[in-house]
């Protein structure tokens, strides 16, 4: 019971991200490897910010009054994978732009974004 | 908001982030598919809000729920809104899959338990960026509740004194933490960051700029 209540949040990321690498190597159409290499990514961004977390904390932004008692937090959340991932995302997103127009210019030569297609009209002489 | 609520919100979040994924791979309409993964996108994005990390959590709902799917839709438009279904029962897939989600889980079990204030990830560097971006932090331990004997006392009281004076030196003055180290110790990040953005901006300009060209030239054989 303990390990479930300590560690369920490691196994929801873990459980996300092999579901998004599933997609990449089942599914045979290149938007869909594009969409499960984006989940995989935000599952790799979950697991860092919940290993930021500390209980009982808030977001590390001061001075930190709580909302309705007004007394000044002591505790704060790590901010160090925040910056980690803000960078992250970003390049996240134009790695994935990259993948995108890619699949447009595969589709604009070879009139289809399925794998086996593209890779039958490869070998055809 | 009371420890229950939170903790019963952060399960029907991570429902519903179980079912969006599994929904995503049996998801044959491509349109449907990638709104479900802007959906995705927001609910990690409402998951991270909780974990105290806002300045993610609104990257991630800009930028990943929304440019992101929008930069989908666009694709969807210039090529086909449907998938093939697969044509047979992918058991290779899901054993490459489960082998190393296990392997995953079974290294879990040497983690920090969550939320816990001596993980080693709050050991070390972090404490020192803390006291010297905001000098009023420097009362702040990262143990919060630890006992101290006289001696230590002492000694921490030279390291505060230590700590206030570099924060003197070295304090950013922004009152986000995350804003300070992002902007100002880590400044070459976001440096190496606009680097790869204006490579992949260059990048997708020079693949989508041909596809005009060849359509004007197949307008004029026309």
């Amino acid at each position: 019971m303990k390990e479930i209540l300590g560690l369920y949040n490691y196994w929801v990321v873990i459980f996300l991200m092999m579901t998004g690498f599933y997609i990449v190597i089942a599914r045979r159409n290149l938007i869909k490897k594009v969409i499960g290499l984006s989940i995989f990514q935000i599952s790799v961004f979950l697991l860092y910010i919940t290993m930021g977390k500390v209980t009982g904390g808030t977001a590390p932004i001061l001075p930190a009054k709580h909302f309705t008692t007004g007394e000044d937090f002591q505790t704060f959340s790590n901010p160090l994978p925040s910056v980690l991932i803000l960078t992250a995302i970003v390049v996240g997103v134009a790695t994935t732009a990259l993948a995108l127009a890619l699949i447009v210019r595969i589709h604009e030569e070879y009139g289809t974004i399925e794998e086996d297609e593209i890779l039958e009209q490869d070998r055809e002489p | 908001m009371p420890a229950a609520v939170t903790q019963i919100t952060v399960i029907l979040l991570l429902a519903l982030l179980a079912c969006t994924a599994t929904t995503i791979v049996r998801m044959r309409d491509l349109w449907a598919a990638v709104m479900l993964t802007g959906i995705f996108s927001f609910l990690g994005a409402c998951w991270m809000l909780i974990l105290d990390a806002p300045d993610v959590a609104f990257t991630e709902a800009a930028v990943g729920a929304g440019i992101a799917t929008v930069l989908m839709l666009g694709t969807l438009a210039l090529t086909s809104r449907e998938a093939k279904p697969p044509e047979h029962f992918p058991i290779l897939p899901i054993a490459v899959v489960v082998m190393p989600g296990a392997a995953l889980v079974f290294g879990t079990f040497d983690m920090p338990y969550f939320g816990d204030p001596f993980a080693p990830a709050h050991s070390h560097v972090m404490p020192e960026y803390m006291s010297d971006t905001v000098p009023d932090v420097r009362q702040i331990e990262s143990h919060p509740g630890e006992p101290q004997d006289a001696h230590s006392d002492e000694h921490s009281d030279s390291q505060r004194n230590d700590s206030q004076d570099r924060g003197a030196h070295h304090g950013v003055g922004v009152p986000n933490i995350i804003t300070a180290v992002l902007a100002s110790y880590r400044g070459y990040d976001t440096l190496g960051e606009t680097v790869v953005i204006f490579t992949a901006g260059i990048g997708v300009l020079l693949l989508l700029r041909g596809r005009r060209e060849r359509r004007d030239v197949e307008e004029d054989g026309e």
